[in-house]
């Protein structure tokens, strides 16, 4: 593999290519193949090939003061959920498609430090609500493995733009399933860390108990790589948690004899399509071969994760996006009489129908007489699920199963009826009720040549060793080295 | 019929934090519009809140001074509504588990008449944390086309305040008053409010309900909204129990509704009816953890409080033999309580009435002159203990006291004994001196020592009075009385 993050690292580092010349040749990328795919909503030449600049004077070791690590000059986009100082953030919105931040998030500052130049921002679902990047007030993002076809949502964008080799990674979020099932989608690799790994400061909120930040690349040892700079503690998000900074890297050689995958056999199931259940299988046989044992577990509760999530995060979206008022910033309404009118109509105008549906479920499980039967019992729920997974966890070391029902859908297919969208998320959701780290890898193909992905769910702070199992997985695997039937993408480009 | 009055205060004390409940901003007053709201204070898209130990700490405080429970483990709110001043859509607060509940405060109630003071007790409710709102400016903000707008200063945005709630356990506007001042002199003197009322550090809702005496029940309450001082919460309860009784004897009904108060009018008008109240929508903040309190942390603060108003006024009584009246006076305020100990020691335990005279007579009266403000206090606790110890050996007497006082008050010197020397006030104690003076005054006031022999005791005070002023005040009072009845019946 020619593009991954490890191989830019190595030009870089070996003096073969600059941090200039990586960004030109994506930068061309993108201009050639977004109007295809729509995967980003902003790029900004000067500013990407500035920071290139600075990060191979930083290599050069010239009169700047922070020594250059291993990843600086390798560009990497962004999710437009994270604030970035200069650039437009939208959210995926109306409400914010004049907003230009005038601040960076912890992680954009983290990749700043690192030295990563910033291709661009991604699009996505409105304010990271939908599975399909279809809610985006900026169009729908297009699958690269088949255009008429959703990326999968809501990180979408930086699916699509790492599938189509339109960044070596990018960063993503996801509240139920916003990172994998778009990787599952798109035939790349996604990680969702603990609650509180990363830290959400400048990560514009959608339901604030369940958003975690996470890397998207093309393999897990990229992943790593990506985490090790994202993570770390931040004392501007009281949720983000302290503790010492770890190498997420460390165990990537680990054999996986001993590994002990629980299967769930609520994952197993009808409502699995053929060639999904068939690529997790052989995915398991696969790992068996390399040394797992597997043990069948029961997640009795998942089943109500749906049900609860969209209690749980339309009440914190509802208020979450109650700041979206139109007096200080963002869209406001041309006309109106009076206050309420203002706000009535900016609201109104400047959300799209998924945003104003979940605030309505929201405001309503939240009010007076209402509250005890929606939030409370769902609540409830989420520690019963939580406790589920602390159950499985005295028998396996990781839980396996399929990362989404079905392979990407058609774009429109879904849009009609929200239920059967909300359960493209079925099997990811309870990961993050539960708070605990998950990820999305590729391990097939359907008839359609449609990339099939699977989920491994760790325990709390397990990444590491996800990203080794994940990691050993493709190194005896090729599926997540197949690029999509893009031009330019089967060539050797560097 | 007969009515009796109840009353509840909710308070919003502003604790005296640097920053913000939430933010790094600073809390400083009177800085121009939006220059202290920093990115989270104007709630921009991603950002989030930390909290402030500073604002818990202060609130533990002042739940150890009124004896109540705290919750190890208490937990922030969002209270959801739209408001211009609101930049979040919801404000930050404490429903379920506040940081503080149930404690009590005992208030010495204003006398009824008989002279002794009456005590009684006022159970808190509970007290939490919240954020404050910004402000909207509705005056000196035009349009291009000459339309009036509103403007939004967000500098008070995520002020910490601590609300305090009281039971209805209040009886008349004077007792709501009494618990005010008390409840005011608390935090001021355990340090966790400026209590500076003009710029809304302690604000108060009043709410007032009548009930005929002896009934059970309560009556339906009004609720006056942001008194912010203690003569307009006296002024809008007597006009709210006197329009509340008034609407009931007239066979109207009482409709809960939250109202305002206009000095002006000296009325209350209503603001909205419980038909308009919102329904916030609260829920536990997602974005703050619950906030546990270590039995360390509190030990510490604990050990940290000083001697509360009531400990103290128990102490003047005992040990310094005080009346009780002295010792509440004494104690209105941290500043009166540490002017009248740092007085009394320089002065001397045995001058201890010469300074609570001094402390709760002269002292006030300057300061009210100056609106009460301790800050414009001139004269320091060693310079009013000079001029006592004086008094005391006989240097000078009361009345020229009083003018050294006024002096000092004035920065005219810089001690008793300076001002004495320099204006030369020494008390005259030579009886030779004052005899000569008694001769001179006799032979001019030939009337008067005729009617005193005659039997009029009035003439020898107004004999006594014109050898003060022929002294120029500075005569031994005790020895002027003294010489002048000798002198009288040796006549």
């Amino acid at each position: 593999m020619t593009d991954t993050i490890k191989h830019l690292s190595a030009l870089l580092v070996a003096g073969k290519a600059s941090s200039v010349e990586l960004c030109q040749d994506y930068l061309g990328r993108i201009a050639r193949l977004n109007p295809q795919l729509n995967a980003f909503v902003s790029v900004d030449p000067d500013r990407t090939l500035a920071e290139a600049q600075a990060a191979d004077a930083r290599r050069a070791g010239g009169n700047v003061g922070i020594p250059a690590g291993p990843l600086t000059g390798v560009p990497i986009a962004h999710k437009d959920i994270f604030c970035a100082e200069g650039w437009l953030t939208t959210c995926g919105s109306k409400m914010l498609s004049n907003f230009v931040s005038p601040y960076d998030a912890h992680v954009i500052e983290q990749f700043k430090l690192a030295g990563m130049p910033a291709l661009g921002k991604t699009n996505m679902d409105e304010f990271a609500m939908g599975s399909s990047n279809e809610t985006s007030y900026f169009g729908p993002v297009k699958n690269p493995w088949d255009t008429s076809r959703v990326p999968g949502g809501s990180s979408g964008g930086s699916a699509a733009a790492v599938a189509g080799r339109l960044c070596p990674g990018a960063t993503g979020t996801d509240t139920g399933g916003s990172i994998r099932q778009p990787a599952a989608f798109t035939g790349i690799t996604g990680l969702k860390p603990t609650y509180g790994v990363v830290s959400r400061y400048g990560m514009i909120a959608f339901a604030s108990s369940l958003d975690q930040a996470g890397p998207m690349a093309q393999t897990a040892e990229d992943c790593a790589c990506l985490l090790n700079i994202m993570a770390g503690h931040d004392p501007r998000d009281s949720t983000s948690l302290e503790r010492d900074k770890e190498d997420y890297a460390r165990d990537l050689s680990l054999p996986l004899a001993g590994l002990k995958v629980g299967l769930p056999r609520e994952f197993f199931g009808a409502g699995l399509t053929g060639d999904t259940a068939r690529a997790v299988e052989a995915a398991i046989a696969q790992l068996q071969k390399q040394g797992a044992q597997i043990v069948e577990i029961g997640l009795p509760n998942s089943k109500l994760s749906v049900a609860a999530y969209y209690v749980l995060a339309p009440a914190e979206a509802s208020s979450n996006l109650s700041r979206f008022d139109g007096v200080r910033y963002g869209y406001r309404t041309p006309e109106y009489g009076n206050l309420a009118e203002m706000y009535e109509k900016t609201r109104a105008e400047g959300f799209g129908p998924e945003v104003k549906r979940r605030i309505m479920i929201g405001a309503y499980v939240l009010s007076h007489g209402y509250y005890d039967a929606y939030y409370l019992q769902a609540q409830k729920l989420r520690r019963l699920i939580a406790q589920d997974f602390v159950e499985a966890f005295k028998v396996c070391d990781l839980i396996l199963g399929p990362t989404a029902p079905t392979t990407a859908f058609k774009l429109g297919e879904k849009t009609a009826d929200p239920v059967e969208m909300y359960l493209s998320d079925i099997y990811t959701i309870a990961v993050n009720l539960a708070g605990l780290p998950g990820m999305s890898l590729p391990c097939g193909f359907d008839a359609q040549g449609l990339p099939i992905g699977m989920q491994l769910i760790g325990n709390y702070f397990a990444e590491a060793r996800m990203l080794n199992v994940a990691h050993q997985y493709q190194l005896a695997t090729d599926w997540h080295t197949r690029a999509p039937p893009l031009p330019e993408t089967s060539g050797v480009r560097w | 019929m007969q009515w009796e009055t109840v009353i509840g205060l909710e308070v919003h004390t502003q604790l005296s934090t640097q920053t913000k409940i939430f933010s790094g901003a600073s809390t400083a007053f009177g800085a121009a519009p939006n220059t202290q709201a920093c990115a989270v204070d104007i709630a921009l898209p991603g950002v989030l809140p930390v909290l402030n130990r500073g604002a818990v700490e202060r609130a533990i405080r002042f739940g150890l001074a009124i004896g109540a429970k705290l919750n190890r483990n208490n937990v922030f709110d969002r209270k959801n509504y739209f408001y211009p001043d609101l930049p979040k859509g919801y404000q930050i607060s404490q429903l379920a588990l506040p940081i503080v509940e149930a404690g009590e405060l005992t208030v010495l109630l204003p006398s009824t008449g008989s002279g002794t003071a009456e005590e009684k007790t006022i159970r808190i409710t509970r007290a939490h944390l919240e954020e404050d709102a910004g402000k909207s400016l509705h005056e000196d903000f035009h349009g291009e086309d000459g339309r009036p707008l509103t403007g939004i200063d967000l500098n008070r945005a995520g002020t910490p305040l601590l609300e305090i709630v009281s039971e209805p356990d209040l009886r008349s506007a004077k007792e709501a008053v009494a618990y005010a001042r008390a409840l005011h002199t608390l935090v001021t003197w355990i340090g966790i409010c400026d209590g500076n009322m003009q710029e809304g550090s302690f604000r108060v809702d009043a709410n007032v309900s009548v009930r005929p005496l002896g009934q059970k029940e309560y009556g339906t309450r009004r609720e006056i909204k942001n008194l912010n001082s203690f003569k307009f919460l006296e002024q809008a309860i007597n006009y709210e129990v006197r329009w509340q009784i008034e609407q009931i004897e007239d066979g109207h009904r009482i409709v809960q509704a939250t109202v305002l108060f206009d000095p002006d009018t000296g009325e209350t008008r209503m603001m909205r009816s419980k038909e308009d109240a919102h329904d916030y929508r609260y829920f536990p903040d997602p974005d703050l953890l619950p906030v546990k309190l270590d039995e360390d942390w509190i030990a510490q603060i604990r050990a940290g409080l000083p001697e509360l108003p009531r400990q103290k006024q128990a102490r003047y009584v005992s040990e310094l033999g005080l009346s009780a009246y002295d010792a509440s006076v004494l104690t209105s305020s941290k500043w009166t309580a540490d002017y009248f100990e740092a007085m009394l020691s320089s002065a001397g335990i045995a001058q201890v009435k010469a300074c609570a005279n001094w402390v709760t007579g002269g002292l006030a009266a300057y300061l009210n002159q100056m609106d009460s403000s301790p800050d414009l206090c001139t004269v320091t606790p060693q310079q009013a203990a000079s001029v006592v110890k004086r008094v005391a050996d006989g240097t000078i007497n009361g009345k020229i006291a009083k003018e050294i006082f006024d002096a000092l008050w004035k920065g005219e010197g810089a001690d008793a004994d300076q001002i004495i020397e320099a204006r030369g006030l020494k008390q005259v104690s030579d009886s030779g001196a004052i005899v000569a003076i008694i001769e001179e005054v006799m032979a001019a006031n030939a009337k008067s020592v005729e009617e005193f022999r005659a039997g009029k005791e009035k003439a020898f005070n107004a004999l006594v009075g014109q050898v003060m002023k022929a002294s120029k005040g500075k005569a031994n009072p005790a020895q002027v009385n003294e010489l002048l009845k000798n002198k009288l019946g040796a006549g």
